[in-house]
């Protein structure tokens, strides 16, 4: 089999990945890009460990590893979006601007938002009327 | 104890009075008064012994190098001749004189402690200038006596005229101090030492390369110290200080230290035909422009501050003549008398309650309410005058006698010329210096009019002190000009038959002219009541009212030297130069307009420059990175997903070029 | 590689086994890019899973058999379950949600694209002409991936269960209730139940083979 077909696969997957986490609001979807983007990088170390033979299996093994640690940055991941849901009730990423400067129209929360609650109501208003 | 190591302890012992003053003043106020007598008593004491152990032998040498500094070595040097250990003796006595008068002039100033310490801090730096060996040591004495200087001049700051002329002091002296450290250093490049022996040695065997130059650098700091033409202006101004300081400062020591710099370092002057002919003329345009001023001055201060100038002006003249032993003893004799005459005006400015000598001349029995200082007085004025047998008399006589050798060209190195300047200014001085004197002490003493307001019996300790300084103004001249030339190992300083009867006779036309002016305008003074009279509390201390007499004569008189009197004999005797002598020949307003405006334009034009040009860079350098820094932050919305699309949208960039390129 | 290079048999004449390849690949690509495009966002998740089982069919025809279950069990068993949870904790809006998307989208859209180009033509330039054998030996049988990993990766592997450990704790501390504050009554165990998840089944995986 020619080494191009799966390491096209990857990079086009990767930079699909690359464009989930760019433009996607929601975090939990920017996360599923980021997986995307690790799944194209495993393929490759598959590809490339196949393609050389490597007597250690250092691909496989190092696509193993990364697929537990991927799975652990997912936990993680999600426990610290929930975290902030929980603290600004929205898990929109490009709303979380309390680090810009404090000029434009968009007057970022503070870290420590007193309004978490009503903001967390609001939210579930919105929720609700979506559905 | 060995003859250096009590030579040492004459400046320590002052100056370690004046540390312990300084400490102890605010929190053991008992202490101060003793702290500031004592050490300089004993200074006294010391210098004395110092002097008869020193005797009339060879000079006394001691040194000691503290550390190697890299080029010319600096030492601790002690060098004791006839001169220092006779200078040291004055200066002790007058300083304790000052110290012992001061406790009751200033008795009840808050600032005492302070003031004490700071005139035992100079009479400490001005023994150290005298018996000092090295030039680097004593150009340390030089400035802390300048800078004492500034600090009692100022002493009653609060009131404007002590604040400029403690300014106007130390500014016009540190003028000439800068000339003189440079000629300082020029001198000890070229003699490679800064031991006063070594130099002079180094003048003698004609090894100083450029003696022209470093004798003028050196005579601009002479004369900013010595009060010499041109840079004599403070000197009458400096009379806003407290009498003491007068006395102490301004006669007796700091002024002598210039005049005593140029006769221990005479050789190399003496190299030098145009040094010695700028020392004569500068002598001269001083002794008769300050006697032309003094007869035209009000304040009694003013009086003495020019007639010190004058004197200070014969012993320069001694000087360019070649003759330093006349100098010397002119400023020995000198120092006593003029100290006595300083504490003298300071008893008749209390018990008088001004300083104008119009105010005093429509007093009737001021001489009555102050006869020690009256006698006294009258008794310095007359060495003043150089009247015989005082013996200020003896002291001008030597300088006469000196210039007088020189102008028949017996003098080595000195021109002719020279000693006929020297000579003829000395003699028209002697006429003016006559005449003011007898000015002062008519006016004074034996004005007429409603009597002056009694302030109660004057301190002993001020009066015992004028008695004291007394004695060598009578005796000191008739009795040591045979045994002086011994000390100084030089030719004779006695009075010679032209010399006595020019300069006496002289002298005598002063004072008989003056006499007739006074009577002549008895009459005018009768008719014309001025005068403004400080009436200060019998029990307030001196200081007070002479602060008090200082800081009025200006609102009284519209000026704080001259007096609009048509009953002073002086203004008889002057003319039409009178307004123009009172006010010191307008030397200050020519100074103003040819420093003082030039200095004040071009520091305008710098803050121009500086706030309009200068700044602006430094504002265009502020706001340039500000611009940037605001379209930056722009891009600080704070989005993670605007920042990483930056980030890897260079990266791809980076990629491809990396990619193109290699 | 020169071996390969000779023996070059050019991609007009695919084997059955790069056809299947391709094929796959494009609904691999097709479903990855619904996930990223989608505005149903649990409809994401579930492209998600089809991508990554794409993925893992990839891996069997690479001849790497082990990879391509624990692919399977952990990312289509349990990593797109924990997304779903994380979907339902975070009130996510079921059915079309226009403001999927931020306002990054076309600078995202240019971004991907220069990448994607970018690294097709340096991929394709430098890979045209490798060949990969897949006869002989599988290279990622279970026994040769064991072997390998259990003897010559040892350290790595341990080290990694630390990590893992790390991990869970981490997630139980960031995603708990502050106990501090019983007022406030919101579902509590919410935060608790996702962090568990991945620690559960991380060990499991790591068991899988041994």
């Amino acid at each position: 089999m020619h080494l191009a077909y799966p390491a096209v696969l990857a990079v086009l997957l990767f930079c699909v990945g690359l464009y989930g986490v760019l433009a996607r609001r929601n975090a939990i979807l920017v996360l599923m890009s980021v997986e995307l983007m690790l799944n194209a990088v495993n393929l490759n170390l598959v590809a490339f460990d196949v393609w050389l033979r490597d007597s250690l299996h250092a691909g496989q093994a190092l696509t193993l590893f990364t697929i537990t640690i991927a799975a652990a940055e997912i936990g993680l991941g999600l426990a610290i979006v929930l975290l902030v849901f929980r603290n600004r009730g929205s898990s929109d990423v490009d709303r979380l601007t309390g680090l810009a400067e404090p000029h434009g129209p968009g007057t970022p929360h503070g870290p420590d938002a007193p309004d978490a609650t009503p903001a967390a109501a609001a939210d579930d208003e919105k929720a609700e009327a979506t559905a | 104890m060995t003859l250096i190591t009590l030579a040492a302890l004459v400046p320590l012992l002052p100056f370690l009075g004046a540390a312990a003053g300084l400490l102890l003043g605010r929190r053991a106020p008992g202490f101060v008064r003793p702290l500031a007598v004592l050490p300089t008593a004993a200074a006294f004491v010391l210098a004395a012994v110092t002097a008869a152990r020193q005797g009339t032998g060879a000079p006394t040498d001691g040194a000691h190098r503290l550390t190697v500094t890299g080029s010319v070595p600096i030492d601790l040097a002690l060098h004791l001749d006839g001169f220092s250990v006779l200078i040291a003796v004055l200066v002790g006595l007058v300083a304790t004189c000052v110290q012992l008068y001061s406790v009751s002039y200033l008795r009840d100033d808050p600032r005492y402690p302070s003031y004490a310490a700071l005139v035992s801090l100079f009479t400490s730096a001005m023994l150290l200038v005298v018996y000092t060996g090295d030039l680097m040591v004593l150009l340390v004495g030089w400035e802390v006596m300048g800078i004492c200087s500034y600090f009692l001049v100022g002493h009653h700051w609060e009131t404007e005229a002590a604040r400029a002329a403690s300014i106007k002091a130390f500014l016009v002296t540190k003028l000439g101090d800068v000339p003189f450290l440079i000629g300082v250093f020029a001198l000890a490049s070229d003699a490679h030492t800064f031991r006063i022996n070594g130099i002079l040695d180094a003048a003698a065997h004609g090894r100083l390369h450029h003696p022209t130059v470093i004798a003028l650098l050196l005579l601009a700091g002479v004369a900013g110290k010595s009060a010499q033409f041109p840079l004599h202006t403070w000197l009458p101004d400096a009379m806003a200080g407290p009498t003491p300081v007068s006395a102490l400062i301004h006669a007796a020591t700091m002024v002598a230290a210039g005049i005593y710099l140029v006769a221990r370092l005479l050789p190399v002057f003496t190299a030098s035909a145009a040094a010695l002919a700028v020392l004569g003329a500068m002598a001269a345009v001083t002794m008769v422009g300050s006697g032309l001023a003094a007869l035209a001055q009000d304040d009694i201060k003013r009086v003495l501050a020019y007639s010190t100038i004058g004197q200070l002006g014969y012993m320069a003249g001694a000087l360019a003549v070649g003759n330093r032993d006349a100098a010397v003893f002119h400023l020995l004799s000198h120092g006593a008398f003029k100290g006595l005459l300083f504490l003298g005006a300071g008893v008749v400015i209390h018990a008088a309650g001004t300083n104008s000598l119009t105010a005093m001349s429509r007093m009737g029995s001021l001489g009555k309410r102050v006869p020690d200082a009256m006698w006294t007085m009258g008794l310095a004025l007359a060495a003043l005058a150089a009247l015989p047998p005082l013996s200020g008399f003896f002291s001008k006589e030597s300088v006469l006698r000196a210039a007088e050798h020189a102008s028949s060209g017996d003098t080595a190195h000195v021109p002719s010329a020279v000693g006929w300047t020297v000579f003829v200014a000395g003699l028209v001085a002697a006429l003016l210096t006559a005449g003011y004197a007898t000015r002062l002490f008519l006016l004074a003493f034996r004005g007429s009019g409603p009597d002056a307001p009694d302030h109660g019996r004057q301190p002993v300790v001020m009066t015992t002190v004028l008695w004291v300084l007394a004695i060598p103004t009578l005796a000191f001249g008739g009795l040591t000009y045979r045994e002086l030339p011994d000390w100084f190992g030089g030719a004779p300083l006695g009075p010679t038959l032209l010399t006595s009867v020019l300069g006496t006779g002289l002298a005598l036309v002063g004072v008989l002219v003056t006499y007739g002016a006074w009577s002549a305008s008895a009459a005018t003074r009768k008719a014309v009541p001025v005068g403004a009279v400080v009436t200060a509390d019998p029990d307030a201390e001196p200081a007070l009212v002479e602060a008090e007499a200082t800081a009025t004569h200006q609102e009284v008189y519209g000026d704080i030297a001259a007096a609009d009197d048509p009953g002073d004999p002086g203004r008889l005797l002057l003319g039409r130069l009178h307004p123009l002598a009172a006010h010191g020949f307008r030397l200050d307003a020519v100074y103003s307009v040819l420093f003082v405006r030039p200095v004040l334009a071009a520091a305008s034009l710098v803050r121009f420059l500086d706030r309009e040009v200068i700044e602006s860079y430094v504002r265009a350098a502020g706001g340039t990175p500000k611009l940037l820094g605001t379209a930056v932050r722009r891009a600080q919305n704070g989005n993670v997903q605007t920042y990483l699309s930056a980030l890897l949208a260079g990266a791809v960039v980076l990629a491809v070029l990396v990619a193109v390129g290699g | 590689m020169n071996v390969s290079a000779a023996a070059h048999p050019g991609f007009l004449s695919p084997t059955g086994v790069e056809i299947t390849f391709v094929l796959i690949g494009l609904a691999t690509l097709g479903a990855a890019l619904l996930t990223v495009t989608t505005r149903q966002l649990v409809h994401a998740a579930l492209w998600l899973v089809v991508a990554l089982g794409g993925l893992a069919v990839e891996y069997l025809l690479l001849t790497a058999e082990f990879i391509a279950w624990v692919q399977v069990l952990i990312y289509v068993g349990s990593v797109v379950v924990l997304l779903l949870f994380g979907l339902m904790l975070t009130k996510a809006p079921i059915g079309r949600s226009p403001d999927a998307d931020s306002e990054n989208r076309l600078v995202a859209l240019g971004v991907g694209v220069a990448a994607a180009a970018a690294l097709v033509w340096v991929v394709v330039d430098a890979f045209r002409t490798t060949w990969i054998n897949l006869h002989g030996v599988a290279q990622g049988s279970s026994r040769a991936t064991g072997e390998s990993l259990f003897r010559h990766w040892v350290l790595p592997f341990e080290a990694l269960s630390v990590l893992l450990l790390a991990a869970l704790v981490g997630a139980i501390v960031l995603s708990r209730r502050d106990t501090g504050s019983p007022g406030s009554a919101a579902p509590s165990p919410a935060g608790a139940t996702p962090a568990a998840t991945p620690a559960a089944d991380a060990p499991a995986a790591g068991k899988e083979h041994s």
